[in-house]
C-alpha cells in the first residue's frame, strides 16, 4: 500500500497544487488572487495530462533525428519516443488558459473602474447599499 | 525522467503557488507567478515533453506575466487578504 503511494507520488503532489489553486478560488477575498488561483488550478490539470504521456527506459522525445529524404529510411519504432499526443492537446490548453486569463483580467479593469476596488466584500457592499 | 530532479521542480511549483495566493502586494504575487511558470516549465522539459515547454516559457511566462503586472498597474496595487 505504502509502495503504491510513494510510486504515484507526482500525482498526489497534482492534488495538493489543485487544491492550493481551489482554496485560493474559494477563500480569497481579492478578486485578483481568485484569478491566480485559477491559473494555479489549470496548471495542476495541465501538468496530470503531461505526466500520462510519460514513460520510462529507452525513450527519448518525440523528434526524428533524420528526414525521410536523407537516405535513412529505416523504419520508427514507436516505444522508442514519448507519446505525443498529451504534449500537442496540453499545448493548446496553455494558449486557451492564458487567453481565459486576458479577458478575466480585462473584465477586472472594468470592474475597477466602476468600484475603485477589487475586493469582494467591499463590492457586494457597495452593492447592497446602491439596492436599498 | 529522473524522479529526484522531478520532486524537486514540483516542490519548487508548490511553494511558489503557496507564496503567489498569501502574498500581499499583488505586483509580487504577479511576479511570483512567473517564477512559477518558469519552474512548469523547467519541469515539463525534464518530462520530455519540450514544445510544451517553449510555449510555457513564452506565453505563460512570457505574455502571462506582461498581462498581470499591466492589470495591477491599471488598478490596484494593496490587498487585504
Amino acid at each position: 500500500m505504502l509502495e503504491l503511494l510513494l510510486s504515484k507520488y507526482n500525482y498526489w503532489l497534482y492534488v495538493i497544487l489543485m487544491m492550493i489553486g481551489l482554496y485560493a478560488m474559494l477563500a480569497k477575498r481579492n478578486l485578483v488572487k481568485k484569478l491566480i488561483g485559477m491559473n494555479i488550478f489549470q496548471t495542476a490539470v495541465i501538468l496530470f495530462y503531461v505526466s500520462i504521456g510519460v514513460k520510462t527506459g529507452d525513450v527519448t522525445v518525440p523528434i526524428l533525428p533524420y528526414g525521410h529524404h536523407h537516405g535513412h529510411e529505416q523504419a520508427i519504432n514507436v516505444a522508442h519516443y514519448l507519446n505525443p499526443l498529451p504534449h500537442v492537446l496540453m499545448l493548446t490548453a496553455i494558449v486557451v488558459s492564458i487567453a481565459t486569463a486576458g479577458v478575466a483580467l480585462a473584465v477586472l479593469i472594468l470592474i475597477y473602474r466602476r468600484y475603485r476596488t477589487l475586493e469582494e466584500d467591499e463590492i457586494l457592499k457597495i452593492n447592497q447599499e446602491a439596492g436599498t | 525522467m529522473i524522479w529526484q530532479l522531478d520532486l524537486f521542480l514540483l516542490l519548487f511549483v508548490i511553494i511558489c503557488a503557496l507564496a503567489a495566493i498569501n502574498v500581499r502586494d499583488l505586483l509580487s504575487a504577479a511576479i511570483i507567478l512567473g517564477a512559477y511558470s518558469f519552474f512548469m516549465c523547467m519541469l515539463w522539459a525534464e518530462m520530455g515533453a519540450v514544445d510544451v515547454a517553449f510555449t510555457e516559457a513564452t506565453v505563460s511566462a512570457g505574455v502571462g506575466t506582461v498581462l498581470f503586472v499591466a492589470a495591477v498597474f491599471k488598478t490596484v496595487r494593496r490587498s487585504k487578504d
